[in-house]
């Protein structure tokens, strides 16, 4: 039990503490420190365009995507240093959101089953932040149910053939490459014709129409196949055996998005110390307040510990377990309550969602409005009890009306 | 960076599991609760000889001198077991405070006692319903002797000695507290055994009437070496606390799987199963606070008092939580005094106050975070 840096692990925290000194755009710092959850903005700066330089300079540097193997664009980091590099960069590791799913879902499944020569030649480039991937599994009759999902592949001659419709793609509209899961075969269960595809979302027949979503933002897309040819080059695993290339994809989304998850405490707890209530004490002395502070510290620092003990159990070479479900379990529902106790506390002034007026630049009105999708995207908080109750605790599976059964003759409505 | 116990740890922690499997399974608990037997006298001379109690005491007073990671996971496993005997007043409050304040007189003649269970210490300081502050301590220490008295005390009808937290100077502030160790076999010591919500560890009020005590630390620094020993026994009776957890959430889940209504298995109902999986996340963010707390202990950390705070309120909460529901698990049967999911209940809500309420706790914490927050 030891939480203090080895002698290498202090070495490299030395290196990429000095190297960030030097090279990172200290000129963002102020907009990042103050940007809020669901988005940055860099007062004017295309956050695009900064992000991407931001990546490339890392790349260049050999400080991008540490854990993947330098022949693909990595630095053959160990998970610690992975985590010691997340927390010297620190602030500016916000500008890397429109890379999370490229860097810790495609890739690696791209990396574990592509063909070599795709690897190495978009791997890097991934790596590099000169192309954004984004990841087209949920369709409007499979989100939670991914495996009942309807896109069709069909084979002809050499290539394949798509039809159908994607949803909730997060960032299809600046992404260049995507991976792709289809049904190939109908006639048997579920989850055994299915066969996953990586594709440039330029390739023709390929629409991409953004959603406007509940907090007004546009990150998301519907996705459409029409007559969408793709070489069988671009075959991800063996035919037929999409579902087991999607779970590395799934597993290492849980824990690319599940840890080193805030809870969102250290906001509120800063709000608390400012605050003054009606009867003219400060919040954080008032004991209700203190007693939910008291929750969502510990859940903060258990989730914080909980993500260590994960890299510790990845460094002595065990996989990423199921266990990891718990980050965004946790800290879904904190991001929400948090918000909602903060406006609360504000009173009539919660309702006022503009930054120039609203307290600490309307974060907590952000906040409130986007963490309903956080208990949704990438499994819903049932869908994760689902997966600690079955795949942890070892409870029974849930009794399924689809079980054994040919896709195309399970019940639909 | 390492987040894990050490293999050797580990090893350490299944043999207290073995060892407590065989010597104190529900049958002992029980008898214990049922009983007139105050605690499991075998259990703990056995505690004793196989150098559990000792673990984190010097060798130079007749422990193991392993460390404090090895008496975490100690502590784990006796809060598995439900274990009815003093360590948590005898060895993480007594002996903790006599390594830190004791004189080296004090210490020679006691910790090997202790260590060896041989003698059995616990610490004394509630005198009124509430939180234990300067301003309600009362008990009156004068030329060498206590006036007053405690309750409840927890272990107090079996212990031999006490550190009893009493006022030397009059006033309500904390200078004018001290410490103090009594031998409890004396004639101004009178015991009388209380009621309370868990039987398997018993409680008394003791009224010193002119009892003889030595000081324990310097004169004024009681309320200090008090608090301070409340954080480390909090991190080791929080271990306690995760052990207890795990083995109500197992209990849960076990029945789960085998109680069938409705033609199936009660842990295929979501209802079930989500409330099982709710358990595991508490259990779950309790122990990886508590390995910090672990971690924290053993180094001595300035994060010390921080750290023991939010394992405190982590620990509690999650041994609560599952302990409750996992009568609601067990349904009707749950609520017989046969099964033993009700041992579960009360020790949980016995270890929930035994060194404060969760509201003192959160306090803390609160506390303590600003502190550092404006450091
Ligand atoms: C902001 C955002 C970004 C997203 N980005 C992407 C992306 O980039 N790529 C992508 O492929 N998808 C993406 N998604 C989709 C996301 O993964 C799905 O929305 C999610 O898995 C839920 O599926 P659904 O929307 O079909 O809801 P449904 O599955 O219809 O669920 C509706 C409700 O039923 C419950 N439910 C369903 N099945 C069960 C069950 N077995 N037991 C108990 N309750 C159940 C759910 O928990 C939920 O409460 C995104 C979603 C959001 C909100």
């Amino acid at each position: 039990m030891n939480f203090d840096d080895t002698p290498h692990e202090a070495a490299f925290r030395a290196e990429a503490r000095a190297w960030i000194q030097a090279n990172a755009p200290t000129h963002l710092l102020p907009y990042l420190e103050k940007s809020g959850y669901g988005g940055i903005e860099l007062g004017g700066l295309d956050p695009m365009k900064e992000a991407k330089a931001w990546q490339k300079k890392k790349y260049d540097a050999g400080w991008a995507c540490l854990h993947w193997p330098k022949e693909y664009g990595g630095r053959g980091s160990s998970p610690i240093e992975r985590v010691i590099w997340n927390q010297e960069e620190g602030p500016y590791g916000a500008l890397s959101g429109s890379f999370i799913i490229g860097h810790g879902m495609c890739g690696p499944t791209v990396m574990d089953w592509g063909p070599e020569e795709a690897k190495r030649e978009l791997l890097p480039r991934l790596a590099a932040g000169e192309d954004i991937w984004c990841q087209l599994f949920s369709e409007p009759a499979g989100g939670s149910d991914l495996a009942g999902l309807r896109t069709k592949a069909e084979r002809d001659g050499d290539d394949w053939v798509i039809n159908g419709q994607k949803i909730w793609t997060s960032g299809a509209h600046y992404s260049q490459w995507g991976i792709l899961i289809t049904r190939t075969d109908p006639d048997v269960p579920k989850h055994k014709g299915l066969t996953m595809f990586f594709l440039r979302m330029d390739t023709p027949g390929v629409r991409i129409v953004p959603i406007k979503q509940a907090n007004g933002q546009s990150g998301f897309n519907e996705v459409y196949f029409d007559n969408v040819r793709l070489p069988d080059s671009q075959r991800l695993g063996g035919v037929g055996e999409g579902w087991k290339v999607s779970l590395t994809t799934l597993m290492n989304e849980r824990l690319s998005i599940g840890s080193g998850m805030s809870a969102g405490f250290p906001d509120i707890f800063e709000f608390c110390k400012e605050l003054e209530l009606a009867d003219g004490t400060l919040a954080i002395n008032d004991r209700g307040v203190r007693s939910k502070l008291a929750e969502w510290a510990c859940r903060q620092s258990g989730l914080k510990y909980t993500g260590m003990r994960a890299i510790s159990a990845l460094s002595r070479g065990e996989n990423p377990g199921p266990e990891n479900s718990i980050g965004k379990l946790v800290a879904g529902s904190s991001l929400q309550e948090i918000a909602m106790f903060a406006l609360d506390l504000q009173g009539q002034a919660g309702a006022v969602s503009d930054p120039k007026l609203a307290t600490m630049a309307a974060k907590f009105q952000a906040q409130l409005l986007r963490s309903p999708a956080t208990r949704v995207e990438g499994g819903t908080d049932e869908i994760l009890r689902n997966i600690i109750g079955e795949r942890v605790l070892g409870l029974p599976d849930d009794m399924r009306a689809d079980k054994g059964i040919a896709f195309n003759k399970i019940p639909t409505a | 960076m390492d987040f894990e116990f050490s293999a050797e740890q580990q090893q350490l922690k299944e043999q207290a599991r073995r060892y407590l499997a065989d010597k104190c399974p529900t049958t002992a608990v029980r008898a214990i609760l049922e009983g007139s037997e105050p605690f499991d006298r075998a259990l703990w001379q056995g505690l004793g000889e196989m150098g559990f109690l000792g673990a984190a005491i010097p060798e130079e007073y007749g422990g193991l001198g392993l460390g404090y990671l090895e008496l975490c996971v100690i502590a784990e496993e006796l809060g598995r077991a439900l274990a009815p005997v003093p360590v948590s007043s005898s060895i993480f409050l007594v002996a903790e405070i006599l390594k830190a304040a004791g004189s080296e007189e004090q210490k020679q003649r006691w910790l090997p006692k202790l260590a060896s269970g041989e003698v059995i210490g616990t610490l004394a300081s509630v005198e009124a319903t509430g939180s234990v502050r300067p301003s309600n301590v009362a008990l009156s220490a004068k030329a060498g002797t206590l006036t007053g008295a405690k309750s409840p005390v927890l272990d107090g009808d079996i212990a031999d000695i006490a550190i009893v937290l009493a006022r030397h100077a009059p006033g309500k502030d904390a200078q004018g507290l001290s410490l103090y160790l009594v031998d409890l076999n004396q004639s101004g010591i009178e015991r009388t055994v209380l009621d309370t919500i868990d039987p398997s560890r018993s409680q008394a009020k003791i009224a010193f009437n002119g009892a003889a005590a030595e000081l324990v630390g310097a004169a004024g620094d009681g309320w200090r070496l008090y608090e301070e020993a409340l954080d480390r026994a909090a991190i080791l009776t929080g271990f306690e606390q995760i052990g207890g957890a795990d083995k109500a959430l197992e209990m849960g889940r076990d029945y789960a799987l085998q109680r069938f209504a409705f033609g199936r298995a009660i842990g295929s109902f979501q209802a079930i199963k989500h409330m099982l999986a709710d358990m595991y996340v508490s259990a779950t963010l309790a122990r990886s606070n508590g390995y910090f707390g672990a971690y924290a202990l053993s180094t001595g950390s300035a994060d010390l008092a921080e750290a023991a705070a939010t394992m405190r309120v982590s620990s509690t909460k999650a041994f609560q939580h599952c302990a409750k529901n996992n009568i609601q698990v067990h349904g009707g049967m749950g609520f017989t005094w046969a099964m033993d999911c009700h041992l579960y209940y009360r020790r949980s809500n016995l270890l929930a106050v035994s060194l404060g309420g969760l509201n003192e706790w959160e306090d803390k914490l609160i506390d303590r975070l600003r502190a550092k927050n404006a450091a």
